[in-house]
């Protein structure tokens, strides 16, 4: 820290002098040497599996963490991401996954347009996800593994599609047309001996194409129009039945209560005659005599204008002045 | 000692002679090999990888592929037995099964994939004109499933032989069509990739999709209209039967009252209707006289009888 200004260099000190051949050769060696053994060593990361070829030739396989081979010419490593779950994206691309991610906006019509059983078209993207199971297979039995993968993807695809009305494919069949996608093409991969596991196949979307869409969103505006006019008219139903029946109970009551008042009425009077009777029996002359008078008791009263005749009389009818109120016999 | 040393110095000169010379080669897992002499092919085809031996500076290793290869059609217009214009991508797998013959007869994969051209190609284009679309596009005679259940399309076409037994056409023809050409090359599998409509074709089949879509609107509309008429209708009809029945219910309940009540009333004054006449005149007297009815008495009747004795 002390020596602050500029330094001085002499260049005398760098004069070349005669090349220490040793020195050079020892340090080629050592340089061969780190190289040879730098190329004895490789990690497998957790989720690989390493295949190890000596001259080509398939000689064993190394497991994750530090492993040691012989050095480059003579051994040779490839690594598989057994562990990893791998996908193919079909009629659509992922650009950047993340929080929102963003999708290559390119027409996959190719690979996403497909004819139905009722011929019909429709558009339907799809991800297939696997895994790699057997890393001997996948390395040396199909040359371009995922190229195949893809082909055999999209031929069975249509081929389920195929077998389905445009109907089904869009509403109630995805579930089913992924569990058969899956097992037919995992098929196919162990005929192809492709080493793939198929983990999963998800419908992403299965739409009609652009043009047709209004047409099938007018289908679905029209269901809903028949559920509504079928709603409003149970509703109008039932505005007015339960009320009618309610009614109806009430007729019905209003009559069992006009019943129910007119036999005890008769009972009553039925009642009220037996015992009259029973004592009109016992000295009907009397009795009968008896009601006539306390009768004709409460009637007279109540009269204001009474005229006795005598039998003897005749022809004083015409003479009464009879103001126009009724006679009664 | 001096001489053993010159000699490792021989035997190391020598390997890097014939090393540079191409005395050794390596085979991968995937390769097989045809050694050639000055373009002759020499001895047995190397199909186990490893590092392997040759004589340097007159013979060659030529390498194949021993893994199964692909093969893609070209996205191949054709017409179907229905007259529908289709695209129609293919492809196919196939391995090189005998590298003596291959290198022979088609050189390299090149080669290969050009009279894979012609055959698949062809043998497709020739399967397809004998069927019609449907059979291209099903498999099975699946019957469809609906979403509404209510919605009958138009019968559902079957096929007579599908698009596996179409594939399996292809197939078969073409293996032996390379086997008699003694290609030296297999084939594993074939498969329609993609089958679509060609562009003019597509509009009239969306034409179609949609006045069939709006048919099925017309349909679900008409039947919302149809229910609900029928609701209305059964609406009015349980209105009457609600309504007529609690009359007639209520009729006969009154009418049975009535026929009781006769019965009791007739059981009673059965028993003395001279009496019954009697209490129920008194009773009606009570009744239907008052203040302003005019009492005509005679002394004949009962009641004044008394006065006129005792006149």
């Amino acid at each position: 820290m002390d020596n602050q200004g500029p330094r001085t260099i002499d260049i005398g000190d760098f004069r070349p002098g005669k090349p220490p051949t040793k020195v050079i050769l020892t340090g080629a060696l050592l340089l061969i040497g780190a190289l040879v053994l730098f190329s004895a060593i490789f990690t497998v990361q957790p989720e690989e599996v390493g295949i190890v070829l000596r001259f080509g030739k398939f000689i064993r396989t190394a497991d994750p963490g530090l492993n040691f081979k012989l050095p480059a010419p003579m051994e040779r490593v490839l690594k598989v991401p057994v562990q990893r779950q791998l996908k193919e994206e079909y009629g659509f691309q992922t650009v950047e996954a993340g929080v929102k991610t963003r999708y290559s906006d390119r027409n996959f019509d190719g690979e996403s347009l497909m004819l139905t059983g009722d011929l019909n078209v429709v558009v339907v993207e799809w991800i297939a996800q696997y895994r790699v199971s057997d890393p001997y297979k996948y390395l040396f039995k199909v040359r371009n593994v995922t190229k195949t993968f893809r082909d055999m993807n999209e031929a069975v695809m249509r081929a389920v599609v195929g077998d389905r009305s445009v109907d089904e494919v869009i509403t109630v069949g995805r579930l089913e047309i992924e569990d058969q996608v899956k097992v037919e093409l995992q098929e196919l991969c162990n005929q192809y001996e492709t080493g793939i596991q198929v983990e999963q196949i998800v419908l992403r979307s299965v739409d009609p194409p652009d043009k047709v869409k209004p047409s099938f969103n007018e289908v679905n505006q029209a269901e809903q129009e028949r559920e509504r006019a079928i709603n409003e008219a149970r509703g109008e139903y039932n505005k007015v039945i339960p009320k009618a029946r309610g009614e109806a109970d009430q007729v019905i009551e209003q009559a069992e209560g006009y019943a129910i008042d007119r036999v005890n009425r008769a009972r009553g009077d039925a009642a009220l005659f037996d015992d009259v009777y029973a004592a009109y029996r016992r000295a009907p002359e009397v009795t009968r005599r008896r009601i006539f008078l306390e009768t004709m008791e409460t009637i007279y009263p109540a009269m204001q204008r009474k005229i006795l005749l005598d039998n003897g009389l005749q022809g004083v009818l015409p003479l009464l002045q009879l103001d126009g109120a009724g006679v009664k016999p | 000692m001096k001489q053993l040393s010159l000699f490792a110095i021989l035997v190391i000169a020598l390997l890097i002679i014939a090393a540079l010379g191409g005395a050794f080669y390596k085979v991968e897992e995937w390769q097989q090999v045809i050694i050639t002499q000055f373009g002759r092919p020499v001895g047995d085809p190397v199909t186990t990888p490893g590092l392997k031996v040759k004589t340097p500076f007159v013979q060659t290793a030529n390498f194949f592929e021993k893994r199964f290869l692909e093969w893609d059609g070209d996205p191949n217009q054709v017409t179907t037995k229905d007259k529908r214009f289709i695209w129609v991508d293919t492809y196919a797998r196939w391995r090189i099964s005998d590298p003596l013959l291959f290198f022979q007869r088609l050189t390299n994969e090149r080669g290969a994939q050009s009279r894979l051209d012609d055959i698949l190609n062809g043998e497709t284009r020739t399967v397809i004109a004998k069927h019609d679309l449907i059979e291209l596009v099903r498999s099975t005679n699946r019957e469809f499933v609906s979403s509404t259940g209510a919605t009958d399309l138009e019968e559902q076409e079957n096929i007579v032989f599908g698009r596996s037994v179409l594939q399996t056409e292809v197939l078969e023809t073409a293996k032996k069509r390379i086997a008699e050409a003694d290609l030296g090359i297999e084939l594993l599998d074939f498969q329609f990739k993609r089958i679509n409509y060609v562009e003019q074709v597509r509009t009239d089949v969306y034409a179609r999709m949609i006045s069939e879509r709006q048919r099925i609107a017309e349909e679900y509309r008409s039947e919302g209209a149809g229910e609900a008429a029928r609701i209305i209708g059964s609406k009015d009809r349980d209105l009457k039967e609600i309504t007529s029945e609690a009359y007639r219910k209520a009729q006969e309940i009154k009418g049975k009252a009535d026929a009781e009540a006769a019965d009791i009333y007739a059981a009673a004054y059965n028993r003395d209707p001279d009496f019954y006449r009697f209490l129920k005149t008194m009773e009606v007297y009570t009744r239907t006289m008052d203040k302003d009815t005019i009492l005509l008495l005679s002394t004949d009747g009962e009641f004044l009888r008394y006065m006129e004795r005792d006149r």
